[in-house]
């Protein structure tokens, strides 16, 4: 296992180094640059900037002083935040997202799978088909729409929750929710159809002949084999949610790491764009670990060398 | 100048250049009357303290005078920082920072008096020392201020500090309460420089000590005006309060500001509906329809123009008669009032509303029209579109037959994409065919700039009240002349009316320049900007500059 772990972990390691070497290539290559406005800026200006962030230099040894910064930890400066480093903004704005991604998640889990497994327990009778009609459309609504109907519903019409910013526990409402709406059905949908699978499984016949209770069938054999494939799902959409939506980050005002992210693309703040490419590629290769790692534990049959 | 994320930005000299840089040889001596007059005297009949929610803009880039460059920074910074002079409600100069000032007979020197006993948010003493560090750091070629050079190329010594070496500029302090600044030569309008919000003082201390992250935290945060940083959250909001040791913050109002900063119209607008904010400036255009006639919804003027870009090296825009064919096949009313619904004025000339002529009060639009008459006339647009197809044959393509497919480059941002698509329909009467070209906004401005388009949307919102600050854009070799238009007659007047002294040659040359251009069809002008806002009838004595600033310092609210 530790031998698995360390292997992975170089593989990861190689990953990133891919990530960050093309982000950086491709970057260069868009056109525009951090220091192009509407309005022409003077040549000294532009030279003194370029030579403040290195840009002056040739782009391969803008590359190589780039990684080896990385390697000392070092992300370099936001060129369009001026005076914050492209740390402090990952280190400020990512537990922003991260809890309203991680508590999205748990919202998800908590209903998605209960949701799978009641529906395929009750295969095609009505609470299956109601859950097949509410998942179509859960999968189907786009993020912004569905923000947007509970603003309506709970802000505008009702005035029961806050439209804007995290600043009590109330707020976390909407996000939340918008957030794990596609996320829950997409589960319950993974965890119906392959309960079902599992279902018909010849080990799941002999529990029942062999008088085991459906309780027990349930949690020992059916939800154990069925969840599989759920946990698959988990580890890239922790990721996904953790670093935050710039949809929903932007309807409700929230300071998190996905609007940074998109931001910094349109602004070309290119130690911005490299700072959280890599942040978000490396946290989705150690969510990926875990994955592989809970699967292990929750599967003997999987064997980690 | 940038504003917001797509229009063109603003920023600004605050104020009226009412005129333009020439020989001033009569000595003035200001007073400092009243003080800030009338605006102090109304505030203190208001119930004071309370606190203030409002949306100007989204997170600043930063939060530094000397660095700002967009119109929401201003208006945060504004509000913290006072310089020598302040601007009042008419954007008139007023005493700021300096009781009293004036200048030398021969223009060149002038003297600022400051009042005794500044002092900075942190409760240290503010002298005329802070202002010699400030100007130099402005001037430093290392900090690249994006306004060093308008606002300090006038001082003396400019060029050797821009070059790296800051003590050549010639500015002192004899005495602590005493700024001195020798002029290369005469400006008139010098006093509005020293009112403009990047050359308000900043502390060396906390500058020297914190580097550029110091105007990212309330703690070092150090300011000189009626307000002082407590909170910043960026992405979210900066909170500031009443700074004690402001010299007159007796006459302040709020004890509170929440500057709430909010990117997404739609957000923008359901927290003002639900109360949250008293004011709202970023707002959704399908909004803007329903809103109008609500007197909460203000609809203000504001200096700059949207208009066409053609690619003039380019065959077949190279022929000033498809430019022009293409110029009059365009209803500028129906772009203006239907497809901008209202929020653009339709631009019959190039230099719009808003922007002062030679004598007082007066308006260089108005004088345009009066000499020259209305360069578009949107009356007669079947005329012209009939005169449109006539011009199109005799540049040899009858019904537009042999005219090339071209495209029309554009971001999709505020109404360009709808512009596009009418102007996709409008040519198409013409028999042409266009392609709408969108791009991401960099990409849009990378292009047009180095000339890899057929026709651009382009826009301009001004700096500063004056025409030249427009009409130079089309000058030979200047680095927004997107359609690297170039006409020697042109360059020379606009060349004229830089060197002259004389008020009335100043604008005389622009106007015949405008009207070299217009004819040439050099640009393609289509709409002139406004500006819009909810604001709560409960609030009073706040008010929104031509440049797009909004000041509540005086404000208050029922």
């Amino acid at each position: 296992m530790p031998k698995y772990i360390l292997k992975r972990a170089i593989m990861s390691l190689i990953t990133a180094f891919l990530v960050a070497t093309l982000t950086f290539f491709v970057m260069n290559m868009v056109p525009g640059g951090p220091f192009l406005s509407e309005k022409a800026v003077t040549p000294q200006a532009q030279a003194a900037m370029e030579a403040k962030y290195g840009l002056d230099k040739p782009l391969f040894q803008q590359y190589t002083t780039y990684m080896t910064g990385i390697l000392k930890g070092d992300f370099g400066l936001s060129i369009k935040k001026r005076g914050r480093t492209v740390s402090q903004i990952i280190g400020t704005k990512f537990p922003v997202s991260a809890k309203v991604g991680g508590l999205a998640l748990i919202l998800a889990v908590c209903t998605g799978i209960p949701l799978g497994a009641v529906a395929a327990f009750n295969r095609g009778k009505f609470i299956d088909n109601l859950l097949v009609v509410l998942s179509t459309a859960g999968i189907a609504i786009p993020s912004f729409l569905s923000s947007t109907i509970l603003i309506y519903i709970f802000t505008t019409k009702l005035k029961w929750l806050p439209s804007l910013g995290l600043k009590d526990a109330q707020s976390y409402i909407m996000p939340v929710v918008a957030l794990a709406l596609y996320p829950t059905f997409y589960m319950a949908r993974l965890m119906r159809s392959s309960m079902l699978d599992v279902m018909g499984q010849d080990y799941m016949r002999t529990a029942k002949a062999k008088g085991v209770t459906t309780f027990k069938a349930i949690f020992k054999h059916a939800l154990r084999n069925a969840i599989l494939p759920v946990i698959t799902y988990l580890g890239p959409l922790l990721a996904a949610l953790m670093t935050g939506s710039f949809i929903i980050e932007k309807i409700f005002n929230i300071p998190g790491l996905g609007s940074e992210f998109v931001s910094s693309i349109t602004s070309r703040d290119y130690p911005m764009i490299m700072g959280t490419t890599i942040f978000l590629a490396v946290f989705i290769i150690i969510m990926n670990l875990f994955v592989d790692i809970a699967y292990a534990i929750v599967d003997p049959r999987i064997k980690l060398k | 100048m940038r504003k917001a994320k797509y229009l063109l930005p603003i920023a600004a000299l605050s104020l009226a250049f009412l005129v333009s840089c020439g020989g001033a040889d009569k000595s003035k001596q200001e007073s400092a009357k009243g003080e800030s007059g009338s605006q102090a005297a109304e505030a203190s009949e208001a119930s004071a303290g309370g606190e203030l929610n409002v949306q100007v803009g989204s997170s600043p880039e930063t939060m530094d005078p000397a660095l700002n460059s967009a119109s929401d920074g201003a208006t945060y910074i504004l509000h913290a920082f006072t310089g020598l002079l302040s601007i009042d409600k008419n954007s008139d100069v007023v005493p700021g920072l300096a009781e009293k000032w004036e200048h030398s007979d021969d223009g060149l020197t002038w003297t600022f008096h400051l009042r005794p006993d500044l002092k900075w948010s942190d409760g240290t003493d503010l002298t005329a020392e802070d202002f010699v560090y400030s100007w130099k750091r402005l001037a430093d070629p290392a900090l690249a201020a994006p306004y060093g050079y308008d606002l300090l190329s006038v001082v003396a010594g400019y060029e050797e500090a821009s070059n790296g070496d800051l003590d050549a500029l010639q500015v002192s302090a004899p005495d602590k309460d005493t700024f001195v600044v020798k002029l290369s030569s005469p400006c008139t309008f010098f006093d509005q420089i020293a009112a403009f919000v990047s050359t308000a003082p900043v502390q060396k201390k906390t500058v020297e000590e914190n580097g550029d992250a110091w105007a990212t935290k309330p703690e070092t945060y150090v300011s000189s005006g009626p307000y002082r940083m407590t909170e910043y959250v960026d992405g979210d909001r900066i909170v500031y309060e009443k700074n004690p040791y402001y010299y007159d913050k007796d006459n302040i109002t709020f004890d509170k500001i929440v500057w709430h900063l909010i990117e997404d119209g739609n957000s923008v607008y359901t927290a003002y509906n639900q109360g949250e904010l008293d004011l709202a400036k970023t707002l959704p255009s399908e909004e803007i329809p329903s809103l109008k006639g609500n007197e909460e919804f203000h609809l203000d003027p504001m200096m700059g123009t949207y208009y066409i870009s053609f690619n003039i090296q380019k065959a077949p825009f190279n022929d000033p008669k498809v430019r022009e064919a293409l110029s009059l096949a365009v209803d500028r009313d129906y772009v203006a009032n239907t497809i901008m619904q209202g929020t653009y004025t339709p631009a019959n000339n190039l230099v719009g509303p808003g922007i002062s002529d030679a004598g007082e009060n007066s308006s260089f639009e108005e004088v345009t029209k009066e000499k020259y008459g209305n360069f578009f006339d949107n009356s007669k647009y079947e005329e012209n579109l009939a005169k449109a197809k006539e011009l199109l044959a005799e540049a040899g393509y009858p019904n537009g037959q042999g005219f090339p497919t071209f495209s029309y480059l554009t971001n999709d941002a505020s109404y360009h994409k709808p512009v596009a698509e009418y102007l996709q329909n409008a040519w198409g009467q013409l028999g042409l065919t266009m392609n709408i070209d969108i791009q991401e906004w960099k990409t849009v401005t990378a292009n047009r700039r180095s000339g890899n388009y057929d026709v651009a949307r382009n826009g301009w919102v001004m700096d500063y009240n004056d025409p030249s600050n427009m009409i130079n854009l089309f000058e030979t070799g200047n680095g927004n002349n997107d359609g690297k238009y170039s006409n020697p007659d042109f360059d020379a007047l606009v060349d004229k009316a830089r060197k002259t002294a004389n008020v009335e040659e100043h604008y005389d040359y622009l106007h015949q320049a405008e009207q070299v251009l217009l004819k040439d069809y050099g640009a393609c002008p289509v709409a002139y900007y406004t500006e819009f806002y909810l604001e709560k009838p409960n609030l009073s004595n706040v008010w929104h500059t031509p440049t797009g600033y909004f000041l509540f310092m005086y404000g208050k609210k029922a």
